[in-house]
């Protein structure tokens, strides 16, 4: 069979009722107009909300998040979880103020951190790929673990280092936006191609669409596995570099405590299916843009902490209830 | 046993059963006396098992059925009324808690209760009762986890005489079980109708079917064919029943004279230690090997083994004379071994991904530049080819595969493997569940890629598709390859022939025709 380029016609036009319509609308824009409708609401209600300032404010503080919630996207698209994202966070800053520490300490400290991270991640990746054992165990299991060697290696005392070679990335700012800022826009950037642009991308989907089907169809699923894992690690890694940066310090029992939700719930409201096999890398964006923009206008608005808990809380539910609508209009 | 014909237990007259485009049943009729065994019989689709669905409230028949039970007019409109209607159906997936215990299990959903609590020592007295009448070898209080296949078996029957099921329906009940435990479910079920309950027992194992049955009904193609007492019954009559006479020229081997190339592949003794149990065989190139069989005779476990999915205990693959290190479906598709899976749904598509990304799942490693980025016009243009080559009714290639109809869902499918480029195509029921358009799409497709050289197997329940689509037959029989029909074997491909192989019914042990 001889395969030549031809455009094809279509022979039947995709006839949709007006709720088929409507999800397939979710399932394209995602989140966004909940995303513009706060921004507008806030923008209208909370006096500063809408300057060049504060919404420079809102990037940076959603900037590690988004770091972490991008690798949390790749695991959860193969229908896996990553709970110890803040407790890797933890270790690799730990470990990357202490590297700064040492003569040459610059470079040294980020690489540390990136290492440590990527090392944590590789080890879920194991156990998950090759011990065969249910993702959430694994990293419930890390997330306890992992904090306790946060603790040890700092003696439980904030480690700090005043003259913190790379403190720029967390403070300083490239071309007017806060370098913070930059990096995640790049790790979004490099997480689209890698997920959109290469085979290893496909493969993802394909193993958190069907696991089955992708080891019939030759896909090396261990070797996906392992990967959105110890991305998911190297991210945290990186998310550590950002926030130690940024304090100019590293609390092993502190940090990082409960991030791995905040991802989490940026990964569902952007969209992704915790199913595995749907979702997109801007949809996990916006997600952790709403997060921001939501904790933000809260305080600006003067809505008390307790209550902020409250919001944030019913809004992921809601967010959820609505993949749910969208994964009853996904399938025939 | 003389049986008393006057007042049957079961009468159900004209029940039809519509699913979305198919009519699975037509005007079925079935009557049960008390203490009979009831046999039912008909090829893979014939509807014994919608009809048994009917029957225990699982589908609803169309308008116009009629059921009675010891005479009255009855509707059964769900599980529970035909349960309480004294209707049992013993299930080939049995439907027990593992972690209960036996006792548990029998009264689960109407558990006696003492003031609140549960009762356990009066169920368990009551269920020690029915299973030293069963003669169980074991009591009340053990936990269902801990028993072996047939004794779950004896639990589930055990939960049904309790229940005072009148009528008992068996579901190819002798499957899971080894020679000795199938002996001793024949003893029980002598005893049951003994007891004056009424039997359906569905089938395909002729052997069993004449040493337990007072009368046989055979359906064909969702509709009543006849109903032979045990004066009657032999293999010449009851296959001829079965099959019919439907054979249409729908079918059509037209890639010419049956002129087998080289070997191109070598299946040695291939075996996984349960199902499959020593299969060897060669496929020709340019030829279309078909291999039939009963469900559960180890086709698809045969297929998967040669295609590295499952785990075998023994057996070689050669392709093209060169052994393969066979551990993945990698390493079968590097040799150029693809499988089509009979599971599309469930094994085959990734129903959330669009038909370019399902097509290309397998060939985008070889298109793609360097560092494994996809090759996104190599993609278009494979995914466009497919959709023109096999004429796949979809408006764009971005579109869900999961929102297509069988039959295109099926050609995405097969497209994904056929852009590996295969040497041996194996598929398993490439039919099934498509429509007839597509149908003969897919028979063209196996007529070319067998004229290109391709070997090409085709699995197939469907005996008209395997008679009219294989130059040669293997037919399986409980794991093993049993006989060969095309060919150059001498034998004619027929579908009698292969209902003789498959169900062992020309086997010696057998009572001929009387």
């Amino acid at each position: 069979m001889e395969k030549t380029m031809s455009n094809i016609t279509a022979p039947t036009p995709l006839t949709a009722s007006p709720r088929e319509r409507f999800q397939s609308l979710m399932r394209n824009v995602g989140m966004l107009p909940v995303l513009l409708l706060l921004t507008l609401g806030f923008g209208l209600l909370a006096e500063g909300f809408l300057t060049g300032q504060n919404l420079s404010i809102i990037a940076q503080q959603a900037s590690i998040n988004i770091v972490l919630a991008a690798g949390m996207t790749f695991v959860i698209l193969t229908a896996g979880i990553d709970l110890s994202v803040g407790s890797i966070l933890a270790v690799a800053a730990v470990v990357s103020v202490m590297a700064s520490m040492l003569p040459g300490g610059g470079v040294l400290g980020i690489a540390a951190g990136l290492v440590t991270g990527l090392a944590f991640g590789l080890l879920n990746g194991g156990l998950v790929a090759f011990g065969r054992l249910p993702p959430f165990i694994v990293t419930l299991g890390a997330l306890t673990a992992v904090r306790g060697i946060a603790r040890l290696l700092g003696d439980d005392k904030t480690v700090f280092n005043p003259d913190l070679p790379f403190a720029f990335i967390g403070n300083d700012n490239l071309l007017g936006v806060p370098w913070l800022v930059w990096i995640a826009v790049a790790v979004i950037a490099g997480s689209w191609f890698i997920l959109r642009r290469t085979v290893l991308g496909l493969h993802i989907y394909s193993v958190g669409s069907n696991p089955e089907a992708a080891r019939l169809s030759g896909i090396k699923v261990w070797k996906v596995l392992l990967f959105v894992y110890a991305m998911s690690g190297l991210l945290a890694g990186l998310g550590a570099v950002m926030a130690s940066a940024r304090l100019m310090a590293a609390n092993g029992l502190q940090l990082g405590q409960s991030y791995e939700l905040d991802a989490i719930a940026a990964v569902i409201l952007g969209g992704t299916s915790f199913v595995g096999g749907v979702g997109s890398i801007l949809g996990t964006l916006i997600g952790a843009l709403i997060i921001a923009v939501l904790s933000n206008g809260l305080v600006l608005l003067g809505v008390s902490d307790i209550w902020q808990y409250i919001i944030k809380g019913l809004v992921i539910i809601g967010a959820v209830a609505l993949d749910r609508y969208r994964q009853s209009g996904a399938r025939t | 046993m003389p049986i008393d014909q006057t007042r049957p237990v079961l009468e159900m007259r004209g029940i039809s059963k519509t699913f979305p485009g198919v009519k699975a049943l037509r005007e079925v009729s079935l009557t049960l006396y008390p203490g009979e065994v009831h046999s039912l019989m008909g090829e893979n689709g014939a509807g014994k098992s919608t009809l048994m669905k009917i029957l225990s409230g699982a589908y609803q028949a169309d308008a116009g059925a009629e059921i009675r039970i010891d005479g009255q007019p009855v509707v059964i409109d769900g599980p529970l009324s035909a349960k309480a209607l004294g209707v049992a159906v013993i299930y080939q997936e049995l439907a027990l808690c593992p972690s209960l215990t036996v006792a548990e299990n029998i009264y689960l959903g109407r558990e006696l209760r003492h003031g609140g609590r549960v009762d356990r020592r009066a169920m368990e007295a009551a269920c020690a009762d029915v299973l030293a009448r069963l003669g169980a070898g074991f009591g009340p209080k053990t936990v269902v986890g801990d028993l072996s296949i047939a004794e779950r078996q004896l639990v589930e029957i055990a939960r049904a005489v309790h229940a005072n099921a009148r009528i008992l329906v068996m579901d190819e009940p002798t499957t899971p079980l080894s020679s000795r435990e199938t002996d001793r479910l024949f003893a029980l079920i002598r005893q049951l109708r003994a007891d004056g309950l009424a039997i359906v027992y569905v089938s395909h194992r002729m052997a069993e079917i004449y040493e337990l049955s007072d009368r046989v009904s055979v359906l064909r193609d969702g509709t009543y064919v006849g109903t032979l007492g045990r004066d009657r019954l032999s293999a010449e009559s009851l296959v001829q029943m079965m099959v019919g006479r439907d054979l249409s020229g729908f079918y059509k081997k037209d890639h010419g004279a049956y002129e087998p190339g080289k070997v191109v592949m070598a299946v040695r003794d291939m075996k996984d230690g349960r199902r499959v149990r020593g299969c060897s065989f060669d496929l020709h190139a340019g030829e279309v090997l078909g291999i039939a069989g009963l469900v559960g005779a180890g086709r698809t476990e045969l297929a998967r083994l040669i295609f590295g999915a499952d785990e075998r205990t023994g057996g070689e693959l050669v392709v093209d004379g060169l052994p393969v290190r066979l551990r993945t479906p990698l390493d079968a598709i590097r040799a150029g071994v693809v499988y089509l899976t009979e599971d599309r749904k469930g094994r085959g598509l990734f129903l959330d991904m669009s038909v370019r990304d399902n097509i290309n799942v397998c060939a985008c490693s070889d298109d793609a530049r360097g560092a494994g980025v996809l090759n996104l016009a190599k993609a278009r243009e494979r995914a466009n080819g497919a959709i023109r080559d096999l004429k796949i009714r979809v408006p764009n290639s971005r579109v869900n595969v999961g929102a297509l109809s069988g039959g295109n869902q099926q050609k995405v499918l097969l497209s994904r493997l056929l852009e590996i480029k295969p040497r041996v195509l194996i598929l398993d029921e490439p039919t099934r569940g498509v429509d007839i358009g597509a149908k003969s799409e897919i028979y063209r497709i196996i007529n070319d890629l067998a004229r290109q050289g391709v070997g090409v197997i085709v699995i197939s329940s469907e005996l008209p598709e395997i008679v009219g689509t294989a130059d040669r037959v293997l037919v399986m029989r409980e794991g093993e390859l049993v006989g060969e029909l095309g060919g150059y074997s001498g034998k004619a491909i027929t579908q009698e022939a292969i209902i003789e192989l498959a169900t062992g019914a020309g086997g010696d042990s057998l009572p001929r025709a009387a």
